[in-house]
């Protein structure tokens, strides 16, 4: 990468990252699979739908997950496969384009529907690229037909986003000029999209597109002079596909905590060659914000013990957070999987000696759990209540995804969610 | 291929954890992906249960799919035997596994484990979660009675008339509905007649409990829908006669009662004239004081005390599990003085009953687990109350309509931290309390609606029904007709549209149409339509409109 590092922290701690020792797990996990981000990616992208090809369980999954909020037709369901799918009675394809028939003649007012593949239509080999294809014919300009695998075979929980974005590269529209522009890359919340604009406003970086974009037919363009800055963590094949597109990414550690977010937008402002004196005035306000909200939870957190479950591969980033912003110490920081060109920048910031684990083995590290007795455990829903129960502190996972934790004004919503445990406890005398 | 936004079982590996959840010493070893392990989650947060369900994964990833997952399946066996040293063991798969065909519970049983072994075989691309779990059952009983069947041509011996009956209490199972209360209630009904509890499974049961079972003279069939199969099995058997009522409501506890009667011989009548003989409406100090059970329930005076006439003709949707919905059926037209207006269940395998019981009401009954089929449906009835799954609780949000939960699936308000069985005379004042209140409720907020254009009225005051502004009663509004609309979408040329039927609206009658409630207000429409085009009227007055509501009656 031609761009040189983005902060002084990430050189001086870089010497760090290669000694930390990663304890390599491959037993039980316990952690969803990548249909889960439609639960958010739906909400984020209003005219899109998401058709999972999959089995009954998928689509209990998925409504577990988004814990059955009916308030309005969904703009996500399962073309269940049945015994005559698989016996090959009924041609699968000719099936689905029933089934996509159906739905589109229902909901006229979709513009991109998602196929989304799962185990059971991984492994009978359904062509869904294919058949987006095929269908592409008939439905598309009025609504264009995209791909992609959210199968638990393949992806983990926060996967899915990446590869729901990935399928959108290859039809984002090709940058016209060599000028350079920002792309931001990754699903945040509206209100977090919009301060970030804000910011690279008052810095004087532009033009700026987010991806994915808030209605799926409004795609952003990509080529020459884009610099991508990374927004959440597990885009992996998405930042490749777009690196691919003539895009140049901007390593950086993720916009979480006070840290994050600067090192975040100074990788951007370098670009403009917007430094010194002007940076830090453009976020000064925003950071001294930030500084008065979080000393309130530094305190309750400052050298207490996080232990963390793989689950969001949002750990490592907010392990980073814990540690050097609100003084927690890091029993485990256990994490689905590590892509070097995504985390490097974070793991450099870790203190050393960070006890770092890829994949899992549940039990064993309920062991391990049970064993380093942490004030706080961040942990899947199926977990956490079963750990509270012996006694320890939990914070869920999905919440992690699920709220707007990114950027200077959430920095103390997000330390407040550690703190809440404990504050719990304290009040409670039951 | 079936289109599907919610559904209302889920797969039958997650009836099949109901059960091993529901026991203790059991672990269950599924050949699964990591996704799949989302199903824990079921039981402790909506169940909220402090320990993990006994349940391995093997969670095989796409890259092990060319190498050996039967190995991955026999490693993960002997190390869940290893840690929990359960004293049996159930192995299957999910859907995904079950395309690979591993065969995960044949390796098991070949695996030489020093405990038994049940092979789970359970086609998750036909079936669903009720038949898991009643699958489930049935062999993991089977599998540890076997060896204890008597020998074909057995007669049980008459029961000494000195020792008390016994009985097992066979379906209720984790994430069942109200299943941890409605056990003490069935022991509690047993014991008023004379009838021991042998054992109750599978809800706390052990494996050395079920090979308790055939000391049992008699097995209750709880939950039909899981313990049927079982029930039949222990019937040929061990010659154990079912009791098949299921104790919920006033009138079904008492053909319960007497059913056990009939079954073991014991006289049950003065334990069903206790039952109707005593309102239970006097406070004397004898009876508040007393902590005996009073084997009778609050619900027959409280539905005839006077302030209960609003109840009449109230008009119900009833959808869920069919042992649910059937009993709900009884239950609001003869002890509560409802009116049934819609019934259906998602219960195939008891659509027949469910039918029947329907037609009974002059209704034709929803078969389906489509929730937009059944949201039409309800939308169509224009109900005052709607009693349902946690899907209906919804439909009905959306429609602006009461509802009580009654049946599975559910949500974590409805495993209340209180005591409240369904089943017995308990669980009659549970049904009166939470059946009757989200009427009041109703009722509530008809008066917010009616005194809306009073000055006194003060703007944005809702009843706590509401949760979003007044002007929500317009999407609700919005939401019946949409539902209506698609509805009538889906069965085309069924009934024409009413524009090419001639008639139209005078403005006199579309305002008084107006005044009336909105959730009744697409029936009143139609109907009157209906009335106008039969006699011939083109235009509607208010008078066509009063005529039809004296012809059509409400
Ligand atoms: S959170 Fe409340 S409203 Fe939402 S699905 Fe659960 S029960 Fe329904
Ligand atoms: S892990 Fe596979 S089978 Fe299970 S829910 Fe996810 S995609 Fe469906």
């Amino acid at each position: 990468m031609a761009l040189k590092p983005c902060t002084a922290t990430t050189k001086e701690a870089k010497v760090a990252s290669p000694n930390l020792p990663v304890l390599k797990e491959r037993g039980q996990r316990e952690v969803f699979c990548g249909l889960t981000g439609i639960v958010w990616l739906h909400r984020k992208m209003q005219d899109a739908f998401f058709l999972v090809v999959g089995s009954r369980t998928c689509a209990h999954l998925i409504q577990s997950a988004a814990g059955v909020m009916i308030f309005a037709e969904p703009r996500f369901g399962t073309a269940i496969l049945g015994d005559r799918d698989l016996a090959g009675l009924a041609d699968a394809n000719d099936e689905l384009e029933r089934v996509v028939a159906q739905l589109l003649g229902r909901r006229p007012d979709i513009k991109t529907l998602f196929l989304v593949g799962s185990c059971p239509s991984e492994v009978i080999k359904l062509d869904l690229a294919t058949a987006a294809e095929k269908l592409n014919r008939e439905y598309f300009p009025q609504t264009r037909i995209l791909n992609y695998s959210g199968s638990g075979i393949e992806t983990t929980f926060t996967q899915g986003e990446d590869a729901c974005l990935g399928s959108m590269v290859p039809v984002l529209p090709e940058k016209e000029t060599d000028e350079p522009a920002l792309m931001v890359v990754g699903s945040l919340a509206d209100v977090v999209e919009d301060q970030f604009q804000r910011l690279f406003d008052r810095l004087g970086v532009g033009p700026v597109s987010f991806f994915p974009p808030r209605r799926a037919a409004e795609l952003p363009e990509v080529g020459k002079g884009t610099k991508l800055l990374v927004a959440q963590p597990f885009l992996s094949e998405t930042v490749r596909s777009l690196l691919h597109r003539g895009a140049e990414l901007l390593p950086a550690p993720y916009p979480f905590g006070i840290e994050g977010t600067t090192a975040w937008l100074r990788a951007a402002a370098d670009v403009w060659g917007i430094g010194g004196q002007a940076f830090e005035e453009a976020i000064a306000p925003a950071v001294s914000r930030a500084e008065t909200g979080l000393a309130r939870y530094r305190e309750t957190l400052n050298g207490r013990k996080a232990f963390f479950f793989p689950d969001s591969q949002l750990e490592i980033p907010l392990a980073r957070f814990l540690s050097r912003e609100c003084g927690m110490e890091l029993t485990e920081v256990g994490t689905p999987y590590i892509d070097r060109m995504l985390m490097d920048a974070e793991i450099a910031l870790l203190p050393e000696g960070t006890a770092l684990a890829e994949g899992q083995d549940v039990e064993r590290q309920l062991d391990r759990c049970r064993e380093a007795h942490p004030d706080i455990t961040v942990c899947g829903l199926g977990l956490a209540n079963p750990l509270e129960a012996e006694g320890m502190s939990t914070k869920w996972s999905i919440e992690l995804v699920f709220s707007p934790l990114h950027g200077y004004d959430q920095a103390a919503d997000l330390a407040e969610l550690f703190a809440r445990p404990t504050e719990r406890r304290r009040r409670l005398s039951v | 291929m079936e289109l599907t936004l919610w559904t209302y079982e889920g797969p039958p590996h997650v009836g099949a954890m109901r059960v091993a959840t529901s026991m203790e010493q059991v672990h269950y070893v599924i050949h699964a992906p990591q996704g799949d392990t989302y199903a824990d989650l079921l039981f402790t947060m909506i169940e909220r249960r402090d320990r993990r369900p006994p349940v391995t994964y093997t969670t095989f990833q796409a890259r092990d799919l060319g190498g050996d997952t039967a190995e991955m399946v026999k490693t993960s066996v002997q190390d869940a035997y290893d840690r929990f040293q359960p004293q049996v063991m159930l192995v299957g798969e999910s859907c995904t596994a079950e395309l690979i065909q591993d065969q995960p519970g044949a390796l098991a049983q070949g695996m030489n484990l020093p405990v038994p072994v049940v092979n789970l075989e359970l086609p998750a691309y036909s079936k669903k979660e009720n038949w898991g779990a009643s699958e489930t059952l049935y062999h993991l009983i089977r599998t540890l009675l076997l060896p204890l069947v008597p020998e074909p041509g057995f007669q049980r011996p008459e029961r000494d008339p000195q020792v008390r009956p016994k009985a097992n209490i066979l379906g209720p199972t984790a994430l069942g509905f109200r299943c941890r209360d409605d056990i003490q209630e069935v022991i509690k009904l047993l014991g008023e007649v004379g009838v021991d509890a042998n054992v109750v499974a599978p809800l706390g049961a052990t494996p050395d409990d079920i090979r308790r079972m055939p000391d049992a003279d008699f097995n209750i069939s709880l939950y039909p829908e899981i313990s049927n199969t079982v029930c039949s099995w222990l019937e040929r058997s061990f010659k154990q006669p079912t009791v098949k009522t299921v104790p919920l409501g006033v009138g079904a506890t008492r053909d319960f009662i007497q059913e056990i009667g009939d079954v073991t011989g014991i006289d049950v009548g003065a334990v069903l004239v206790r039952s109707r003989s005593d309102t239970l409406g006097n406070w004397s100090a004898s009876r508040i004081t007393s902590t005996e059970a009073p084997g009778a329930s609050r619900l027959p005076w409280y539905s005839r005390s006077v302030d209960s006439t609003y109840l009449t003709g109230k008009r119900v949707f009833i959808f869920g599990d069919a042992t649910h919905v059937l009993a709900a059926a009884r239950i609001t037209t003869e002890e509560l003085g409802f009116t049934l207006v819609g019934i259906g269940t998602y219960s195939r395998k008891f659509a027949r009953q469910v039918r029947a019981l329907a037609k009974e009401h002059d209704l034709e009954a929803v078969i389906t687990d489509d929730y937009l089929a059944v949201e039409a449906a309800v939308a169509e009835a224009a109900p005052e109350l709607v009693l349902g799954t946690q899907m209906e609780r919804h439909i009905a949000k959306r429609l602006g309509l009461p509802c009580a939960v009654i049946s599975t699936p559910i949500h974590v308000q409805d495993v209340p931290a209180r005591y409240s069985p369904q089943m017995g005379w308990e669980g009659a004042n549970v049904i009166f309390d939470d059946w009757v209140h989200p009427l009041m409720m109703g009722l509530e907020e008809h008066l917010i609606g009616m005194f809306r254009d009073d000055f006194e009225f003060a703007e944005g005051h809702m009843s706590h029904l509401h949760t979003a502004a007044e002007s929500n009663s317009a999407d609700m509004e919005k939401a019946v007709e949409v539902a209506i609309a698609a509805e009538e979408q889906a069965k085309p040329a069924e009934s024409a549209p009413e524009e090419e039927s001639g008639v139209t609206w005078a403005p006199s009658g579309l305002a008084e149409l107006k005044k009336i409630p909105f959730f009744v207000r697409g029936k009143v429409k139609r109907n009157t339509e209906k009335f106008a085009q039969g006699l011939g009227i083109t235009e509607i007055t208010v008078d066509t409109l009063y005529e039809a509501k004296a012809r059509i009656g409400k």
